[in-house]
């Protein structure tokens, strides 16, 4: 039976999240009140019947770490294959590779060991809830050396930007990749490769130095290769920024939206916490907002996100805002388009407000 | 070698609590949102360091063997020792179900064996509590005890209902009295036992071979404990505790969580593991009213929650009041519909217009689609 082996690669992906980012890379950014960018990643992977998932990470892991484990919440904690998490610690002196090169050159043994023949690559920011099967067969059908994965966008962002474009003829063979911010058609950073060809691209690469794979070792090889593109219609979401972070978790708040994401497919899955359910007290007046378990409130929440753990005290006004795990909102205090990473503490009768373009972002563990 | 082995009883029916267990085991009810009634205790044994535990199941146990799995949402999924689920079973010279409390432990005897433990702790899985199992050792050890049962003090109007223990200024028991017509003291037995191991493996061997015995904690072992003079000693414990047998109490005990000054905080340090269930999080709409309520992950929330408690993925439509009800898994509710008092099992679906209301001299009703099918019949339609 062909399979496909899953390799999550950070390296190249651009955090810009300002204080969100501080101390975690982007992959383990909290989103939707219970989950980390990269739960979307991981569980897209393990419904393709990914059974071993890899990942590149250069820095800021700490969280990243904690939040996976050992995997098991995406039933990855397996006597063959699973997770292995990939930070740089490399001590090979005729080692000449750069840039996300490095990793591949280095951990060229998680490619041989792995029973797959086809390499499910992905990073972490593009969001949906979804498998890959159908992009796998079309891969094995079409007899493609390459299939990217990419999603029609109905009106270009700034969040769209950093992302290469496709150009495919009628059948979706690829015939170019470009940077023409006025394509729709974006390629979601998701793709599937034999694994002997990417084995024998990293060489390549590596021969002439080039500091990013996809980009040289693919990109620029697109005459040599057979490369198709898998069209995925579904929910999406790039997120890449501050305002991207703040617009799709706000977007969730529509039914629609949230249904699309949540509840079209499996559940996304992510690390379990043992909360509670929602406690409302007699005076708590919450509106069109998505709570997770764990949240104490008493007082007025409105369009608003919150994640594990928040309590809200009497008095207190949240309106279109982000409240991370575990923050406390003391009683009065006034809050609008306003994101606040994990336990922070705002304390009796303070008023923060920020725009709805730029929301006003706090920083982890501050007391205001 | 454990110190302490941990033996739960699990295999009860709970006849009082009507459609609740007609499929599943009384433990295994859903409780509190997200709970079943044996998370109380599982957790209890998880927050007090019990970290091996024979669970004794009996009656329809299939949903509470895949709840327990392998006991990882209580850190009991360990190499040695963690939560053995023990069934009754056959061996070569026949084999019955278990036909009592000590019975249950009689016939687990090997299993006990296997840490050659110096206590036992004997709890149940249908009460409601936290409870430090440490300190009830502790004192075990300290009175160099033969068995401590933990005791809470109930009002005197009410002591005639329990199985009370007539105890000395020292807390030494004297006398155990079941439902006393005249109580003499206050001291209500919580069904929880520290035993020291040796001696009650001593007393089950006896005992197993009564045929006049019901094989009985209650009824049997401590009476003849008491009567050989033991020492045996009341442990007082000050806290909530809740035994949730009939369907009043459970849905008292369900609505006592929404209460702002109870003892048993579900948000403390003290934590009450279970299963996650792993839905998204709660969608409240711009037109729900939601107050005193407690709501778990997966709801969609359009109509009005009061004082109510909300299981995952349950639907709440527009224009509907939820009132002093508790609603477990996957229950669906219709379009102006009103609920009041009333207990709502999983995947039921209540269709739009339904009126439900009982009063407060009544007992809370509970509905499953069978009973509740039968109630619209006889009605007319929820319309």
């Amino acid at each position: 039976m062909n399979t496909m082996m899953g390799l999550i690669n950070l390296e190249h992906e651009h955090h810009i999240f300002n204080e969100l980012t501080y101390f975690r890379n982007s992959a383990s950014l909290p989103f939707a009140g219970r989950y980390r960018l990269i739960d979307f990643t991981l569980t897209n992977m393990v419904n393709s019947n990914v059974r071993e998932v890899a990942i590149f990470a250069r820095s800021k892991y700490r969280s990243l770490l904690d939040h996976l484990g050992t995997g098991e919440n995406w039933d990855l904690d397996r006597r063959n294959g699973g997770l292995f998490i990939l930070p740089p610690d490399w001590n090979d002196p005729s080692d000449v590779s750069k840039g996300d090169l490095q990793f591949f050159h280095n951990n060229r043994d998680y490619f041989h060991r792995g029973k797959s023949n086809y390499v499910l690559i992905s990073g972490s920011q593009f969001i949906a809830n979804t498998d890959y099967k159908e992009a796998f067969q079309m891969h094995i059908d079409r007899q493609a050396d390459i299939t990217l994965v990419s999603t029609r966008v109905e009106e270009q962002k700034d969040e769209h930007t950093p992302y290469f474009r496709i150009e495919a003829d009628d059948l979706g063979w690829v015939e170019n990749i470009t940077n023409d911010r006025k394509n729709p058609n974006i390629f979601t950073g998701v793709y599937i490769i034999n694994k002997d060809l990417l084995l024998e691209l990293v060489d390549y690469c590596i021969a002439y130095h080039h500091p990013h794979f996809f980009a040289h070792g693919i990109k620029e090889k697109l005459g040599d290769l057979k490369v198709q593109t898998y069209r995925y219609g579904g929910y999406s979401a790039f997120i890449n920024t501050i305002e991207s972070y703040y617009h799709h978790n706000m977007k969730l708040l529509s039914e629609d939206n949230y249904r699309e994401l949540f509840l079209k497919q499996n559940f996304v899955r992510t690390k379990v916490s043992n909360n509670p359910p929602v406690k409302y007290h007699g005076n708590a007046e919450v509106n069109n907002s998505l709570l997770a378990n764990g949240c104490r409130v008493q007082g007025e929440v409105d369009g608003s996100i919150l994640f594990r753990g928040v309590t809200v005290k009497g008095g207190a006004k949240i309106k279109n805002s982000i409240i991370m795990q575990r923050c406390e909102i003391d009683e009065n205090v006034y809050l609008e388009n306003v994101i606040l990473d994990k336990d922070v503490h705002v304390t009796k009768g303070q008023t923060i407000i920020g725009t709805k373009d730029k929301p006003y972002v706090v920083a982890k563990r501050q007391t205001i | 070698m454990k110190e302490c082995v941990g033996m739960l009883l699990a295999g009860g029916e709970g006849k009082r609590l009507g459609a609740l267990t007609h499929h599943i085991a009384k433990p295994a009810v859903p409780f509190g949102g997200q709970y079943r009634i044996i998370d109380f205790t599982l957790s209890n044994c998880a927050n007090s360091n019990i970290e091996t535990l024979g669970v004794l199941t009996q009656y329809s146990p299939l949903e509470l063997n895949k709840h327990i799995g392998n006991g990882k949402p209580w850190d009991m999924d360990r190499r040695n020792g963690g939560v053995t689920v023990l069934s009754p079973y056959t061996a070569k010279n026949g084999g019955d179900w278990y036909s009592g409390t000590a019975d249950a432990i009689y016939q687990n005897i090997h299993f006990i064996n296997q840490y050659n433990p110096r206590y036992v702790l004997v709890i149940s899985g249908d009460h409601i509590y936290n409870m430090d199992y440490q300190k009830l050792l502790e004192q075990h050890k300290q009175t160099k005890a033969d068995a401590t049962i933990s005791v809470i003090e109930v009002p005197w109007a009410e002591a005639s209902r329990f199985g009370i223990l007539n105890t000395s200024d020292s807390l030494r028991i004297y006398e155990f009295e079941e439902k006393p017509a005249i109580p003499q003291n206050n001291l209500a037995s919580m069904g929880i036992y520290i035993f020291t191991w040796e001696t009650l493996k001593a007393y089950l061997l006896i005992d197993a071979k009564k045929k006049s015995s019901s094989h009985d904690f209650g009824k049997d072992i401590i009476p003849a404990m008491l009567a050989d003079e033991l020492r045996l000693f009341a442990y007082q414990f000050e806290g909530y505790w809740k035994d949730v047998g009939t369907i009043q109490s459970y849905w008292e005990a369900n609505m006592d969580l929404l209460d702002e000054n109870w003892g048993l905080a579900l948000n403390t340090n003290w934590r009450v593991f279970t299963k996650d269930s792993n839905y998204p999080p709660q969608h409240i709409s711009q037109s729900a009213v939601v107050n005193d309520s407690l709501v778990n992950s997966g709801c969609f929330v359009y109509g009005t929650v009061n004082r109510s408690v909300l299981f995952h993925n349950v639907l709440v439509e527009r224009d509907c009041l939820i009132n002093q009800s508790i609603l477990h898994p996957n229950v669906k509710v219709g379009r102006n519909s009103v609920l009041e008092r009333v207990i709502v099992m999983e995947n039921t679906e209540i269709p739009e217009g339904t009126n439900i209301r009982i009063n407060e001299k009544d007992d809370p009703v509970v509905l499953n689609q069978e009973i509740l099918d039968g109630m619209l019949a006889m009605t007319g339609g929820g319309k």
